[in-house]
């Protein structure tokens, strides 16, 4: 392939412009599950993050339901619209997650709903006559949410990133971390990475993924950084003349956008303000493709479907 | 025990001294007593890993019961929910304390938690059981008091409620020892937090009707009060902390953030100096109290209760004594009647199960004679054939040779006869006469030789 230089100005870099105002008009779909006991602040952070009641905490449910007794699978949607870029952000919780006596297998659920929305894109997809949008619940996104006890990981914890890490970006965030100081910090995040690395659980962005030197080189310092230990809250409050998010206690107030508080910021600039359209790209390019290797190998072949007949596929 | 003068009982008279009679001074006897022999506590310490459990330990008796040579139970990773005790002498002003600590590493922590609760309770039992021997026996010089005194549990600051094990934990051994539920890691929460928070846990406290270990009531009004602001608190939310940090020209112990420093005994920060005090300046002595009259004899009738027919015998003979609690009268002897009714039936079944066996054996052993029996009668019936067949021959061979002596002897008569008709015809030549006789002796003989062929 020769390369040839212009002559004078084309108005090919108005392409990115125009992919803009298209994104701009479609707008598009980001969905974000968070795992992890209850009382771990998973609705809190999420509302932190995106600035927004979202979460299901603030749908209705209150804090004084009762812990259910099997994982479910509950998700909220909500439109969002920033500098006039609509999101249509699905925030999908698990309440019941290792709370129970017995927690045996309790990721099933969850790995049972990621198939289905694989699933549920695939059958769109083989469709005869396609929908010009199909309608994209699958999961980008998975934040696994560690508890702050200092020491290292749980059992379920390394169960569920075992089980769960190749069909789904995880994230891990430790939770609550204005119980740890900064010492604290710094040991149980060196102990939780190297229990991960010892696992082979491979959490996003993944090594293997990395595109070319510079994103490697971007991922590599992100990778030592994590997992990332968050604090969340929805409570403004006034220090140093600034209103700042922030926890509020005796001996003082946790700022949660200050880096030298937590790692809030961090999290928050990776997740969305530059690996928000990554995650969906490995999510459909990677996870969705293997998930649909493995579904077309099996069967030997999946046949169109027209769109009037809706026939059950086998069972996985 | 405690206790001062009558209790309530109005007929005993109050008489007023008239001089110093010196009784006054009994509590200072028991004091001395109590000081030579020195006191021992038991404390267990139950909740997952990673709450700070070996933390507090060493902020609440001020020493390194847990370090780095020994380090607490979160750092003891265990597959399955151990029972561990650790002893410690301390001493502080003259007086001496045998400090016991019981960990319970691997609590919670497994995937799959379901009776994790059990080696707890097993390790409680025994402790009230080798109690219970130490009383009977006859040597009661030396009985160490290794009970149960008091449970620290720790619950997980989530900020919604119990979990299902803290409640399942709870509601299993609070009629077994002095529960103390205690949030943990308080300073994870704001003070709005740790409020509702423990609204909530009382509320399901006592939803589940789970019995926690009460203050006792005293007659002081101002203790009352004292009393009545712990119970407020109530669970207490503590923090520990084995790093001492200066504040404001003092040096305290707390936790540094960078948004501040929360001290562990400043009462605004956290309950940890009300647990103190409570655990070991207050109430020591009534933990122990209640262990003693409440927990301990909870086990103790219901183990004595349970003592069998043959049970009482066996007993016996180990050197122990049984007690039939006569206030309790009738159900030790039902139980005993109830025993016995089943010795009896099971009796009666193995004398049944026997029979049948028997039976069955002497059916079996009929069985065989019957074969064996039929067997010979076979075999009989075989030789009695054989018999006869052989008979049968030698009937026949006889007949045969029967057979042939009448032809052999019809054939001398024929020859005989031919001898006379040959003699008739040559009477004249009677020297031939001689001569034909040994003619006819010597064609004889001929026949006779062929006849033997």
């Amino acid at each position: 392939m020769w390369g040839s230089t212009l002559l004078g100005y084309v108005g090919i870099d108005t392409i990115i412009e125009q992919m803009r105002k298209k994104t701009m008009k479609t707008g598009f779909d980001f969905n974000i599950m968070v795992v992890g006991q209850s009382g771990l602040g998973k609705s809190t952070l999420v509302n932190t993050l995106f600035k927004s009641q979202v979460s299901r905490r603030s749908s209705g449910w209150s804090r004084d339901d009762k812990i259910p007794k099997t994982v479910e699978i509950k998700s909220v949607s909500h439109v969002i619209e920033e500098g006039g870029v609509k999101m249509k952000l699905t925030v999908i919780d698990t309440p019941g997650f290792g709370d129970q006596i017995n927690n045996e297998n309790c990721w099933e659920p969850i790995s049972k709903y990621i198939n289905e929305q694989y699933e549920k894109f695939l059958k769109e997809e083989v469709n005869i006559a396609r929908k010009k949008r199909i309608p994209d619940t699958r999961v980008h996104c998975c934040l696994y949410f560690i508890s702050p006890t200092g020491h290292s990981l749980r059992q379920l914890d390394v169960e569920f990133m075992k089980h769960l890490g190749r069909a789904v970006n995880i994230i891990p965030v430790i939770a609550k971390a204005d119980t740890l100081t900064p010492e604290e910090k710094t040991e149980f995040k060196q102990r939780v990475r190297k229990e991960l690395e010892v696992c082979g659980i491979e959490f996003y962005p993944q090594k293997e993924f990395d595109e070319d030197m510079e994103d490697k080189s971007d991922n590599d310092k992100i990778r030592e950084a994590m997992p990332f230990a968050v604090v969340g809250s929805d409570k403004e409050y006034q220090v140093n003349g600034k209103r700042v998010l922030g926890r509020k206690t005796a001996w003082g107030i946790v700022e949660v956008e200050n880096p030298n508080h937590c790692e809030f910021s961090l999290l928050r600039d990776f997740l969305i303000r530059s690996h928000l359209q990554d995650l969906k790209e490995v999510t459909h390019n990677i996870h969705y493709e293997t998930y649909r290797a493995k579904r077309l190998n099996d069967n030997g072949g999946l046949h169109p479907i027209s769109s009037s007949s809706d026939t059950q596929e086998s069972n996985l | 025990s405690s206790g001062g003068g009558p209790q309530g009982h109005r007929s005993y008279q109050q008489k007023n001294l008239e001089g110093y009679v010196g009784f006054a001074n009994l509590p200072n006897q028991v004091y001395r007593k109590s000081v030579k022999r020195g006191f021992e506590f038991t404390l267990m310490v139950v909740g997952e890993s990673g709450l700070g459990k070996s933390t507090l330990i060493n902020s609440l008796f001020l020493t390194d019961l847990y370090s780095s040579e020994y380090p607490g139970p979160s750092h003891r990773i265990k597959k399955t929910v151990q029972v561990e005790q650790s002893k410690v002498l301390v001493k502080e002003g003259g007086v001496q304390l045998l400090l016991t600590i019981v960990d319970t590493p691997g609590f919670g922590d497994a995937v799959d938690n379901s009776n994790c609760w059990q080696p707890v309770i097993d390790h409680i039992d025994s402790k009230f059981e080798d109690y219970l021997n130490s009383e009977s026996r006859v040597n009661r010089r030396q009985m160490p008091d290794n009970r149960v005194h008091c449970c620290l549990y720790f619950i997980a600051p989530s900020g919604h409620g119990l979990k299902p094990l803290d409640i399942e934990f709870m509601k299993r051994l609070h009629e077994k020892v002095n529960i103390i539920p205690l949030i943990a890691k308080a300073d994870t929460m704001t003070p709005e937090e740790c409020q509702q928070f423990k609204k909530q846990i009382m509320r399901e406290i006592q939803e589940h009707k789970i019995k926690i270990y009460e203050f006792p009531e005293t007659d002081d009004e101002e203790e009352n009060k004292l009393v009545k602001k712990i119970k407020d608190r109530l669970p207490l939310a503590v923090v520990g902390s084995n790093t001492i940090i200066e504040v404001n020209g003092k040096r305290v112990r707390g936790r540094q953030y960078p948004w501040g420093v929360a001290e562990v005994e400043n009462g605004d920060h956290c309950d940890f100096t009300i647990l103190r005090n409570m655990l070991i300046r207050t109430h020591m002595q009534d933990l122990k109290d209640v262990t003693n009259n409440v927990h301990y004899e909870n086990y103790r009738s219901r183990k004595l209760a349970a003592v069998t027919y043959n049970g009482a015998d066996n007993n016996k003979s180990k050197g122990q004594l049984t007690k039939v609690d006569t206030v309790e009268g009738i159900s030790p002897l039902a139980q005993m009647e109830e025993e016995r009714r089943e010795h009896m039936a099971k009796m009666k079944k193995m004398e049944m199960e026997m029979e049948q066996v028997f039976e069955m054996k002497v059916k079996e052993k009929l069985q065989k004679l019957k074969d064996s029996e039929a067997e010979l009668q076979r075999r009989h019936e075989q030789m009695k054939k054989n018999l006869e067949a052989q008979h049968k021959e030698l009937e026949e061979k006889r007949r045969q040779f029967e057979e042939e002596k009448v032809s052999w002897e019809a054939q001398q008569h024929l020859l005989e006869q031919q001898k006379l008709d040959a003699s008739r015809y040559t009477l004249p030549n009677q020297k031939k006469g001689k001569n034909i006789d040994s003619f006819n002796k010597a064609v004889l003989n001929v026949l006779c030789m062929s006849l033997q062929h």
